[in-house]
């Protein structure tokens, strides 16, 4: 089927179930096109394990253009892999070389338990958002959209902070499992809009409550997070955040 | 072969709408409290209805096979979302977005359904903007829009190239909302696998806890599906690897007839396959054809370097054939345009199966706009480059960036080489004017059901109709059933209906283990996608789809015989979960051929090579075909035909042209 001319060794987690314990597991890929994405490349050992009436290794994988945040593998030590500002399905075999070893982990954390092999379970991120991660509006009645202009430059601000898709790659790669990047993105990009400020104190303490009552780390500003997030989501999100967090306990009771 | 009804209201087309929502029955509040629907799917459609019937009051129960629900493949849209605003003052109007659709459709849509919807369009983005949905915006603050096929104004709203994603944690956050407060009970990597009818009615359904593997039932007052289109049944499509059919057609097996199953969107700018490994395709947005020029070598088998072929020797072919249109012509119509050059031997690239999407004119363009504005007179060649490849980049820059990811080539230096590619299916589950499928009680909205675009969706389109129907239309429709309802207590869930649904679930999760075959899943989906590609693709005929149907008969039958499913049913089994939905696709390709080759016509994405105008375009046949096709499952994967006639009478039917 394949037909490239690459040949790989593959270092992979197995685990059977959240229960189990795991362990690396070597395989060998031949025939690997350049043109293939890593995801593609699964697909053909995937294809020769069940043709050899092995068990397929299990990863999260959906739209494979980089947007959904469904992919998630630590490859050689990074997520995502080696290169910058892309998700694992980016990642094309244009990257390696032939005879290289791969080397291929879920996200590790605490609070992102493994479901099996290379799926871990990210519902926490959800629980955040649902503790806050919103404007309180329900459908109907809105006003009409350009009733509320609102400055470009903000408006871009609050989109970039906006264009995180959850895959979980600032936990995976921060030494101390921290979410912050991913809950200071929301908060933001909702901190930055008119429509956001009435819920702006009350939503970042109930975020941050839920973030650690998940078992995510604390920061220690290593800027990791910022380093290997595919959409380039900034540290300064975790700033405003902290400011906000801050603030927050001097504003009056009744403004929260 | 019976007439069906499809419950459009009485009266003006401009009033339907209006006069329905004020004179449908309601829900009082404390009532609703002990209603429950299932929403299965969180996508635009799902999550919006999902949030607003939960606000509302009703107790909702939502599923989602993915595993969180802001991972839906509505997150991938990319381009924008229409809406008849009239923000830039270009004549845009609810008649006129109207209008568009329908021709769009080539007059394949229900007049009524398309109104509303023009009519809420609106709504959408005022709702979407009091959610804090960052929409692109100009300096002075006010939303911005951009231009898209098969229309002559600017209405269409965007979030750079990633206006899905956007809209959809838009809804995600209402959802979430309410799931928080406790309104909404979620369950993610859940997938249904049956409708659960009690006297006829949609009362529940049995899902697969996927990472348990155990079989689940869930009652409710009513079940809606938005769990979209269909497209990965050509194996090879924009759609994400788990998107599936498999609730739509669980419900057409359960009585929902399926509606204009033949009328797939095939869209003109996607990156074309480089081999056998190739997964999935990737879309290059239609926002691109708004400063992105499609052509081919004027020379065939020309195998010159794009930018080593000289002006007068490119063939423009879009502005040449379509010059009031130009690049942006409906994507049906962009679509076959490519295939024409390229079947006549002007196709670009190693594979020739590949046309150019250029953007040298249009960057040297704005770099001349961007030159002005620093005072610079005159500017020579590479300023006007270098400035207007900044313009570019920031209107496009994440696009630019996916493609030279996937080929390795930098778009900025060469044109893009694009070719069409499956993207969207028309069809779906029939439902009538309040989105009530043939089965009392079940729901389809958003892509999963067939009713707005007719045979052929207009760009921007779909985000908007996914978000109408979850937040503007379902909402009042629903009351109509539910008030009906009050009395109906809670389903129990070991009513003989529930276990004879689970068993059958279980009866085929059985069967795919017992196989103990040698090919995978995969081995036959490719399969099929190749068979529907190549036959019911982006041209028909009576030959290739009489073949088609009788191919897949037999892969249906080496499926079931050859397949092998590895590991067990009580675990988390992603080869099981394919399986059952290719076993799902296997039939529904059937239905596509037996339609395509029922329609003796062309009309927007069906293309029946036997009907064409002597220029090539589709030939419709008002005269017998103007009706909607639905598809009733009988017994033994049989389909018998039922017909909703389609009546234009706010608008005048006419050849489409784009001239």
């Amino acid at each position: 089927m394949s037909t490239g001319n690459m040949n790989l060794t593959l270092k992979i987690w197995r685990q059977k179930n959240n229960k189990a314990k795991g362990n690396l597991v070597d395989y060998k890929v031949s025939e690997i096109s350049p043109d293939m994405s890593f995801l593609e490349m699964f697909d053909v050992l995937n294809e020769d394990l069940i043709s050899k009436g092995d068990e397929p290794i299990v990863f999260d994988h959906d739209c494979r253009e980089g947007i959904c945040g469904s992919c998630s593998m630590f490859i050689n030590g990074r997520p995502h892999g080696p290169k910058e500002g892309i998700t694992t399905c980016q990642l094309h075999m244009r990257s390696f070389k032939d005879g290289d070893t791969i080397v291929v982990e879920p996200w590790r954390a605490k609070a992102f338990p493994v479901i099996k092999d290379l799926t871990v379970d990210r519902t926490a991120f959800d629980r955040i958002i649902a503790s806050g991660g919103f404007i309180s509006v329900n459908t109907g009645n809105a006003q009409d959209a350009n009733a509320l202009p609102i400055p470009k430059v903000q408006a871009d601000s609050a989109f970039e902070a906006a264009a995180c898709i959850g895959c979980g790659a600032c936990v995976a790669t921060c030494k101390n499992a921290s979410a912050m990047l991913f809950v200071s993105a929301k908060i933001s990009q909702l901190a930055q809009l008119p429509q956001g400020q009435p819920e702006r104190y009350r939503r970042v303490q109930s975020m941050v409550a839920q973030m650690d009552a998940e078992g995510f780390g604390n920061c220690t500003n290593t800027g990791a997070c910022e380093a290997e997030c595919p959409k380039g989501i900034s540290l300064e999100n975790i700033a405003r955040m902290n400011r906000d967090f801050y603030s927050a306990k001097f504003v009056s009771e009744e403004d929260i | 072969m019976a007439e069906i009804n499809a419950n459009i209201p009485e009266g003006e087309l401009t009033e339907k709408w209006t006069k329905l929502r004020s004179s449908m029955p309601l829900v009082n509040p404390a009532n609703k409290r002990s209603i429950e629907i299932i929403v299965v799917g969180s996508g635009l459609a799902g999550a919006s209805a999902a949030a607003t019937l939960a606000e509302m009051g009703y107790k909702v129960k939502c599923f989602c096979f993915q595993d969180s629900p802001r991972r839906a493949h509505s997150i991938a849209a990319q381009g924008g979302i229409n809406a008849a605003k009239n923000y830039q003052n270009d004549g845009d109007s609810t008649y006129r977005l109207f209008y568009d659709t329908i021709k769009g459709g080539d007059y394949r849509a229900r007049e009524a359904n398309v109104h509303r919807l023009a009519e809420v369009s609106a709504n959408i983005i005022d709702q979407c903007v009091a959610q804090g949905v960052p929409l692109a915006r100009e300096y002075g603050g006010l939303l911005d829009n951009r231009s898209f096929g098969g229309t002559q104004v600017q209405r269409t709203f965007y979030a750079a190239g990633q206006t899905g994603q956007q809209l959809l944690l838009g809804a995600y956050s209402a959802l979430e909302r309410q799931i928080g407060m406790g309104k909404v009970e979620m369950f993610t990597r859940h997938e249904m696998l049956e409708v659960v009818k009690v006297d006829g009615k949609a009362r529940g359904i049995i899902a697969r806890n996927l990472i348990t593997g155990e079989l689940e039932r869930h009652s409710g007052h009513a079940v809606l599906l938005c769990s979209g289109g269909y497209g990965n049944v050509f194996y090879l499509s924009t759609n994400a690897m788990g998107s599936n059919v498999t609730a739509a057609w669980k419900a057409h097996k359960k009585g929902a007839f399926f509606g204009n199953p033949c009328y797939t969107q095939i869209h003109p700018t996607c990156i074309p396959v480089s081999g056998d490994h190739q997964s999935k395709l990737t879309l290059m947005s239609e926002s691109l054809r708004n400063d992105g020029r499609i052509w081919v070598p004027k020379k065939k088998d020309d195998n010159r370097k794009a930018t080593d072929i000289p002006e007068e020797e490119r063939d423009y072919y879009l502005e040449r054939r379509y010059p009031a249109f130009g690049n942006l012509v409906p994507r049906d119509v962009a679509s076959r345009a490519a295939k024409e050059r390229c079947d006549a031997g002007y196709g670009v690239g190693k594979s020739k199966l590949a046309v150019y999407l250029d953007f040298k004119a249009n960057t040297e363009r704005y770099g001349r706009i961007e030159a002005n504005k620093h005072n610079i007179h005159n500017p020579d060649k590479e300023t006007c480059m270098r400035l207007g490849r900044d313009v570019i980049k920031e209107k496009y820059g994440n696009l630019f960036d996916m493609y030279k990811q996937i080929t390795g080539e930098d778009p900025y230096e060469l044109p893009m080489r694009i070719y069409p590619a499956v993207h969207y299916t028309m069809g779906g589950l029939w439902v009538d004017y309040n989105l009530m499928t043939t089965v009392p009680g079940l729901y389809a909205l958003g892509e999963a059901n067939f009713s707005d675009h007719g045979a052929n969706r207009l760009g921007a389109s779909a985000l908007m109709q996914g978000l109408a129907d979850g937040y503007f239309v379902i909402p009042y429709t629903i009351g109509a059933y539910l008030s009906k309802e009050l009395s109906t207590k809670p389903i129990p869930q070991d009513h003989p209906a529930f276990i004879e649904a689970e068993a059958n679930a279980k009866g085929i999760i059985d069967k795919f283990f017992a196989i103990k075959g040698t090919k995978s899943v995969d081995y036959f989906h490719k399969k099929l996608g190749k068979i529907m590609w190549e036959k019911c693709g982006m041209a028909r005929n009576v030959k290739g789809l009489t073949e088609a149907i009788a191919e897949i008969q037999q892969l249906r039958q080496d499926f079931w015989t050859d397949v092998r499913v590895p590991g067990v049913a009580n675990e988390f089994n992603p080869e099981l979960e394919k399986a059952g939905r290719v076993a799902d696709f296997i039939e529904l390709g059937e239905l596509m051929c037996i339609d395509a080759l029922n329609r003796n016509e062309s009309c927007g994405g069906h293309f029946r090579e036997e009907f064409q105008t002597e220029e090539g375009e589709a030939l419709r046949d008002d005269e017998n075909y103007a009706y909607v096709a639905a598809w009733e499952f009988k017994e033994g994967v049989k389909f018998e035909l039922h017909k909703e006639e389609l009546k234009f009478e706010n608008i005048k039917v006419a050849q489409r042209s784009y001239k």
